[in-house]
């Protein structure tokens, strides 16, 4: 297994990143603040206005550093990459299957069935851990009723009942979201989910944490020599990652939006981190985003046992592992791709 | 793993400040200083391998000095930081 190197994300704005022999130099006010090893790093992420040399980016490329920029705010803007690598066969593989509908309503279903399986232990745990303080009664039944559109699922073989079955799942997940939030109830609602942009605190936690993860499966796939773009649950659309948003599914519940709660519960993040434009958007301030970056970089490191593999690995290498064996079986070396299930 | 580097070059000698150039930047381009000749480098085996090796080419053997100190990935436990320039954790959150 790889190991886990680290991400580097500048959120300052005006700073300056460039090459210093093989390390990566990030200045602030022309005065270097931070030289790193390129070797230690296996993503870099800007926000906002942050520039980087030319020469930084090409050493990124030939390193199998991906350069992200993003918007201050968190919204995905451009991507660094160098020339064309991996395997032809590989993706070849894949185009065939996404061209089929069979291959692929046999792929989706799996990604739906993770994530409806996870939402489901979302769920499940808040009421294990405080039940007392969820006043939902009718929670337990849409627990259990999870477990069965899981069961369900699996005899599904048409594309369009299992988006369906996806997006009414999530509906009906986010239709409770707002009883997982256990304290500071008045400062966030959630009704609903709305983006682009989001309208309240919590949806503004979730864009943003989306778009991290959006990012780490974009990297996962790409190192395997995956296509990105060409997704099975969600169809083609230029500019759009599909298959990143496939492999995405799976963790939303895991890697965001437990963490988005945690934030919320345990008081990281307050009702005065956040700012309403004129517009409606929700924006976070600087401070709270990067609490929110620590936190997700903490959480990855968090060891745990995969139940596929049978092997210890960080939860910020789990996208790396998913996309490994995506393509093992995209290969034909799996008989069926096993989607990660949070226990 | 972490390997913690240190090195005296003579810089009375003519070519002493070209070799501790060297030394130093070899250093830089695998870790962090932490002190003026003293860095912590993670680093894989392969990647230790190569570092060592440029660092023995560079040196005067009859003058200079290095020494490695192997910390290996539990390395945590045994720093223990005192006073200024507190150095980062390479391997932790990475936010600026």
């Amino acid at each position: 297994m790889r190991k886990m190197l680290n991400t580097l994300y500048v959120t300052t704005q005006g700073a300056y990143l460039n090459k210093e022999g093989e390390t990566v130099a990030v200045n602030i006010e022309r005065e270097t603040r931070l030289r790193l090893p390129i070797h230690t790093l296996s993503s870099i992420v800007c926000f906002g206005q942050v520039t980087c040399s030319p020469f930084l980016l090409g050493h990124c490329a030939e390193n199998d550093v991906s350069v992200s920029f993003m918007t201050a705010h968190g919204r995905f803007l451009a991507r660094v990459q160098g020339p064309v690598a991996g395997n032809v066969l590989l993706r070849r593989a894949q185009y065939r299957q996404a061209d089929d509908p069979v291959a692929s309503a046999r792929l989706a279903r799996l990604f739906v069935l993770g994530k409806v399986v996870n939402c489901r232990t979302v769920m499940s745990r808040a009421l294990r851990d405080h039940g007392e303080k969820i006043n939902a009664p009718e929670m337990p039944k849409k627990v259990a009723l999870f477990a069965k559109v899981a069961r369900n699922l699996l005899q599904e073989e048409s594309l369009d009942n299992i988006r369906g079955i996806e997006g009414r799942a999530a509906n009906d997940y986010f239709g409770h979201f707002n009883d997982l939030i256990v304290s500071q109830k008045d400062d966030f609602v959630f009704a609903g989910r709305n983006r682009r942009p989001p309208l309240d605190r919590v949806n503004c936690l979730l864009s943003f944490l989306y778009s991290l993860l959006y990012h780490d499966a974009r990297s996962a796939l790409e190192t395997v020599g995956l296509d990105p773009a060409v997704g099975f649950l969600h169809r083609d659309r230029p500019g759009r990652l599909s298959l990143a948003l496939d492999l995405m599914e799976e963790f939303r519940p895991v890697l965001a939006d437990r963490l988005a709660l945690s934030l919320i519960n345990l008081g990281q993040m307050r009702k005065k981190g956040f700012r309403t434009l004129e517009s409606g958007a929700v924006v976070m301030e600087d401070d709270s985003r990067k609490v929110l970056l620590t936190e997700y970089q903490k959480r990855k490191q968090v060891e745990i046992e995969h139940p596929f593999l049978k092997e210890k690995i960080p939860l910020g290498m789990l996208m790396f592992a998913q996309a490994q064996l995506l393509s093992r079986y995209l290969r034909g070396d799996l008989d069926e791709y096993p989607p990660f299930i949070w226990r | 793993m972490m390997v913690l580097v240190s090195y005296d070059v003579a810089t009375s000698d003519p070519g002493g400040a070209k070799r501790l150039r060297r030394v130093a930047k070899i250093c830089t381009n695998h870790g962090q200083r932490v002190q003026y000749s003293v860095f912590e480098c993670i680093v894989d085996p392969g990647q230790w391998v190569a570092m060592r090796q440029q660092l023995i080419d560079v040196i005067d053997e009859s003058q200079d000095s290095l020494r490695f100190y192997f910390l290996g990935t539990g390395w945590r436990r045994k720093v223990e930081h005192i006073g200024a320039r507190e150095a980062i954790d390479q391997e932790g959150p990475l936010i600026l």
